[in-house]
């Protein structure tokens, strides 16, 4: 299993604990990626929010650099997966589109590159039962929230892996990993995304509004895919509780590190300590052993 | 006295509908999006109502709107419309024609972000996020919100205080300078 690794922008900075735990798993597992040599920020909502030529040319000018791979593309972050995915869906069944895109670009495309997640790329190309044939360290004790957000699965004629209003895919997935996935309503809820510079009282008003959920729903922890879901729920968390309410402090990890846990993998190798919002509670249900200063990035 | 239910002219629904790609006139004002929306507390005019104000052609109202500076781009709306009008992809639109005929209020936030990350783009290939921040900052005038957010982030290594540059960079400006030269024409 061979993919060109397209990381994004926030895997360099923000989110390079994703990044790192991603990289983990998949070598864990056998999954070979390779970067995309010198790939583009895909203009994310800045982009499609202000200039419709520039929000398919530079998603395509990635694209056009993967091609000469010769495999799928995968992504982690949510936000560039479905402008990737939204690119390539213009191009294909627009002839207006794909020609203004080769046009600003220079270059020809033809809309062809599969475009993949991770999370698609575990649950459904190497199987929920490999994974469980994987697990060293099982996840039982652990109730998690499974918290998809908006872009992963909608709009659904653009991505299309799982069921837009109810998926399910991380639940599968943790479950696999012998951890509980609780039963939860919010699980597709927006936490305001691209928001979170702009206005922060309602990306604040959206994350209490799912950790509290999370919590009463029976989590002790949330599980994203997302850089942008990660930050606004741990990073705002205590700001959210001080304006909207106490909640116990609920870690917010992304999928492949909690996942990287049940493979064996230590909370070194997949950045635990990027996390703001401790995750020692989940370490101490899963019975590892919690060591300060570990983890750091390189 | 002015009648606000009926449409003034077609022209700015003509114009919405050709530039997005969907069509607005479907909308039968069940208001499925508005209740779904997560921005919607926080909204001066619903989705909703801003797909029946471009039925009645009241374009400065909407153009003028905080409303559709506010969106998330979650795809909430368009995910569930009965009508399949992708109503996400209206508030993009209706951002654009803001911009272009310089309507926006001075105080839209997500203008001035979204201006910040681009420049960010354009020279560097990538997103400098420091280098961002503090020219979505100076823009938007709003220096005091977060401060603690940048201290916190440096420390769990989530900022870089260099650039880390795309070996495309020269490309993607190329790219920049392309598109307005096709806006231009
Ligand atoms: S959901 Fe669709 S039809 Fe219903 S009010 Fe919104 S735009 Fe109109
Ligand atoms: S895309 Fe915008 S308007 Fe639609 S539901 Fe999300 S925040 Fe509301």
């Amino acid at each position: 299993m061979r993919y060109a690794f397209f990381p994004g922008c926030s895997l360099e900075t923000t989110a390079w604990d994703f990044d790192r735990s991603v990289r983990a798993v998949c070598r864990t597992l056998g999954i070979t990626l390779e970067d995309i040599p010198d790939w583009v920020c895909c203009g994310s909502t800045p982009a499609h929010t202000s200039n419709a030529s520039l929000a398919v040319a530079l998603p395509v000018m990635t694209l056009q650099k993967a091609k000469h791979m010769g495999c799928p593309v995968m992504t982690a972050c949510a936000s560039c997966y479905s402008r990737l995915r939204t690119a390539n869906h213009k191009v294909c069944s627009d002839p207006d589109e794909r020609q203004r895109a080769e046009r600003v670009t220079g270059k020809p495309y033809d809309g062809s590159v599969e475009v993949r997640h991770v999370v698609d790329v575990l649950v459904n190309d190497f199987g929920l039962d490999n994974i469980r044939a994987r697990v060293k360290r099982s996840l039982s004790g652990v109730r998690v929230a499974s918290y998809y957000g908006c872009l992963l699965t909608r709009p659904p004629e653009i991505v299309a892996f799982d069921n837009p209003e109810h998926p399910s895919c991380m639940d599968d997935l943790f479950k696999a990993a012998g951890a509980e996935a609780v039963e939860w309503p919010y699980r597709t809820e927006c936490c305001g995304a691209g928001l979170s510079m702009t206005e922060p009282d309602a990306v604040n008003r959206l994350g209490h509004k799912l950790v509290s959920m999370a919590r009463q729903a029976g989590a002790d922890c949330i599980a994203v895919a997302c850089p942008l879901c990660q930050l606004n729920l741990d990073l705002r968390q205590a700001d959210a509780a001080k304006a909207y309410g106490a909640v116990l402090p609920t870690p917010v990890l992304y999928v492949t590190q909690l996942l990287g846990l049940a493979l064996g993998l230590s909370v070194g190798e997949l950045g635990f300590n990027a996390l703001t919002v401790s995750a020692d509670s989940v370490l101490q249900r899963c019975e590892m052993v919690v060591s300060a200063g570990r983890g750091g990035r390189p | 006295m002015e009648n606000r239910l009926e449409s003034t002219g077609t022209s700015f629904l003509d114009e919405v509908q050709r530039r997005s790609g969907t069509p607005i006139s479907a909308c039968f004002q069940c208001h499925k999006c508005s209740t779904g929306c997560p921005i919607g507390p926080e909204m001066d005019v619903l989705s909703s109502q801003i797909m029946r104000l471009i039925h009645l052609g009241e374009e400065k109202e909407v153009l003028e709107s905080q409303g559709i500076w506010m969106c998330a781009s979650c795809e909430a709306c368009s995910t569930r419309c009965p009508m399949g009008i992708d109503i996400a992809g209206v508030m993009d639109t209706l951002r654009m024609m803001a911009v272009e005929r310089k309507v926006a209020p001075p105080d839209a936030r997500a203008k001035h972000f979204a201006h910040s990350f681009l420049q960010s783009v354009r020279h560097h290939g990538r997103v400098y996020e420091m280098g961002m921040l503090v020219a979505y900052k100076f823009r938007s005038r709003d220096f005091f919100t977060d401060m603690d957010k940048g201290p916190k982030m440096l420390m769990k290594k989530k900022l870089a205080f260099l650039p880390i540059r795309s070996g495309a960079a020269s490309e993607v400006k190329e790219v920049f300078k392309r598109v307005e030269e096709e806006k231009e024409q």
